[in-house]
């Protein structure tokens, strides 16, 4: 089980560095992020990586569905995928390796913006490291969920534009749900808020690691693995 | 030995296959004939367990491929149509890929490869990107992962479209070394191509299988007829067709019509001559007969009279 997942990851990984896509998307990553953390970084005068924990959601939405939109539009575009699922890898498996290159990708890029978090080691007074972790953290954990939802807008279609469309789509919805609450019943604002993005990765980056932050990163990339999965097996059926 | 039962497929409202059943035997290539779109593929890739089957089963070695579908896909060796492949990659990496899934590492990986290399002919290639490749060559790949774990089944759909006829060839070559141990199915809209490899051929159209033997079982059924070619004028339609009342025609095709004449194909027996009574037959019609000849029955033609429209006369 372990070792067919790793198989597909590392050749879904070396695929990535084969292209310049990878290099293209991390270096305007990084670019962007710096840009809007720098800027506006000695003015604001205080020794906490806030702006980039708040920019770097914002990148996700064009950034991760660039990254997945090719996971398995592409396998089905190229006719690989009748090669790739007819040899002895569950769906499972496909999609879980798939989703953990996607997953690294977003990591190393990530790894990237800690130049920022030395920086600030080194210039910055009163730092609270564990905050500057637990935000971290939260953000590997919303790439985890968006690289998930990726894996799931790249299933539904052959065609790479739309999965990066229909990615781009429900990665905006989570980022936008919490932004329109005061519209919204009472009832139904604890449920919409708990789906948000920002609602989790707001505590993440304050330096709170709550269970019911985790479990809701967690399931919902489950959510769409799982999805993926589904998927992929009704090409049996159609 | 593979059985399949009573095959179905439907995509949506259309039925690619019909109840299809038939057997293949330990060590024989069958060779899968139709016309493009007549459910080949489809079969294919129901063995291959990569679709399911809307009514009816397959078996491999006693396995039900929706119910073992791993262990189906080990004993199976599959090139499927159009011989996808990873361009990207170079053709080391992509076979220590499909090594890899098939559970060789090591040292057991590097025997086997040189193997490989040796058996398609890779040498020198292998350390080149999959896009650059000729067609030719991309073919060989395309069978290096197919037989790569050594499977007891191995199956081709298509595997020399698109090849040069020296490429074919050497492909069918390939195919015929690849075959002498092995359960071989190849499929093929090219008869030339399954005379070529194939023991016994089973042809297949819109979903139904209409031929399955070998191929001197096939010619046998067919070179006991004679078919003729009549060019007529002045020949109504409904009076051509009553011409199937003469008693020992099996089947007549309409071949063309234009400038007001006519061109049909009859068959009957080699037991008997139907020449004078149809000569009769179009003078009490009052046809203008402008040719007739006679052709001894190809295989060519089996294929045409059980896979073409218009031959649906057959009395």
């Amino acid at each position: 089980m372990l070792s067919n997942t790793l198989k597909i990851y590392r050749r879904e990984m070396s695929a990535y560095f084969n292209s310049p896509v990878a290099y293209i998307t991390m270096v305007v990553f990084l670019l962007i992020s710096a840009w809007f953390f720098i800027s506006t970084f000695f003015l604001v005068n205080e020794s906490d990586l806030r702006n980039l924990f708040s920019v770097v959601p914002i990148i996700y939405i064009f950034f991760i569905p660039a990254i997945t939109m090719g996971l398995i539009a592409r396998e089905r575009s190229e006719n690989t995928m009748e090669f790739l699922t007819t040899l002895p890898i569950s769906d499972t498996e496909i999609v879980v390796g798939k989703w953990l290159a996607a997953l690294s990708l977003v990591a190393a890029t990530l790894a990237f913006t800690l130049v920022h978090f030395i920086t600030l080691l080194f210039i910055g007074t009163n730092l609270d490291i564990g905050a500057l972790l637990s935000g971290y953290l939260g953000l590997l954990f919303a790439a985890a969920v968006y690289t998930a939802a990726g894996t799931f807008g790249s299933s539904l279609t052959d065609n790479q534009i739309t999965a990066f469309i229909l990615s781009f789509l429900i990665i905006f919805l989570f980022f936008i749900v919490d932004k329109f609450l005061f519209f919204v019943p009472g009832f139904l604002t604890a449920a919409l808020q708990y789906i948000s993005m920002d609602y989790h990765l707001g505590n993440m980056s304050r330096g709170v690691i709550d269970s019911r932050n985790i479990i809701y990163f967690v399931s919902a990339a489950a959510f769409f693995l799982l999805l993926s999965t589904r998927i992929l097996e009704m090409r049996k059926w159609r | 030995m593979i059985r399949v039962e009573n095959l179905s497929k439907d995509y949506g409202r259309f039925r690619a296959l019909n109840g299809i059943s038939f057997d293949v035997r330990d060590g024989e290539i069958l060779g899968f004939l139709g016309p493009n779109g007549a459910g080949k593929s489809t079969t294919l890739k129901i063995m291959t367990t990569y679709l399911a089957p809307t009514e009816g089963n397959v078996h491999v070695d006693d396995l039900n491929v929706l119910d073992h579908a791993m262990d189906v896909k080990n004993r199976i060796g599959y090139l499927p149509e159009l011989n996808p492949l990873y361009l990207e990659m170079n053709v080391f990496d992509f076979l220590r890929f499909v090594a890899g899934a098939r559970g060789f590492e090591g040292k057991n990986f590097r025997n086997r490869l040189s193997e490989v290399i040796e058996l398609c002919g890779l040498k020198g290639v292998m350390h080149k990107d999959i896009r650059e490749l000729s067609k030719g060559y991309k073919q060989r790949v395309g069978l290096a992962q197919a037989i790569f774990h050594d499977p007891d089944i191995l199956i081709l759909d298509e595997p020399t479209t698109g090849l040069d006829p020296n490429q074919i060839v050497e492909i069918r070559q390939l195919i015929k070394n690849l075959g002498k141990a092995k359960t071989v199915i190849i499929s093929s809209h090219i008869l030339q191509e399954i005379q070529a490899t194939a023991h016994r051929m089973i042809i297949i159209n819109k979903g139904s299988i209409v031929a399955n033997g070998t191929i001197d079982e096939l010619m046998a059924d067919f070179k006991g007829r004679t078919r003729i070619q009549l060019e007529l004028k002045n020949a109504a339609e409904e009076s051509i067709r009553r011409i199937t009342s003469i008693s020992d025609v099996l089947s007549l095709e309409e071949l063309s019509a234009r400038n007001g004449s006519t061109s049909v194909a009859l068959e009957f027996p080699n037991s008997v001559d139907l020449r004078q009574p149809i000569f009769e037959y179009a003078v009490s019609e009052k046809w203008t007969l402008l040719e007739m000849s006679r052709h001894k029955a190809s295989l060519e033609d089996v294929f045409r009279n059980l896979t073409v429209e218009g031959v649906q006369h057959a009395v």
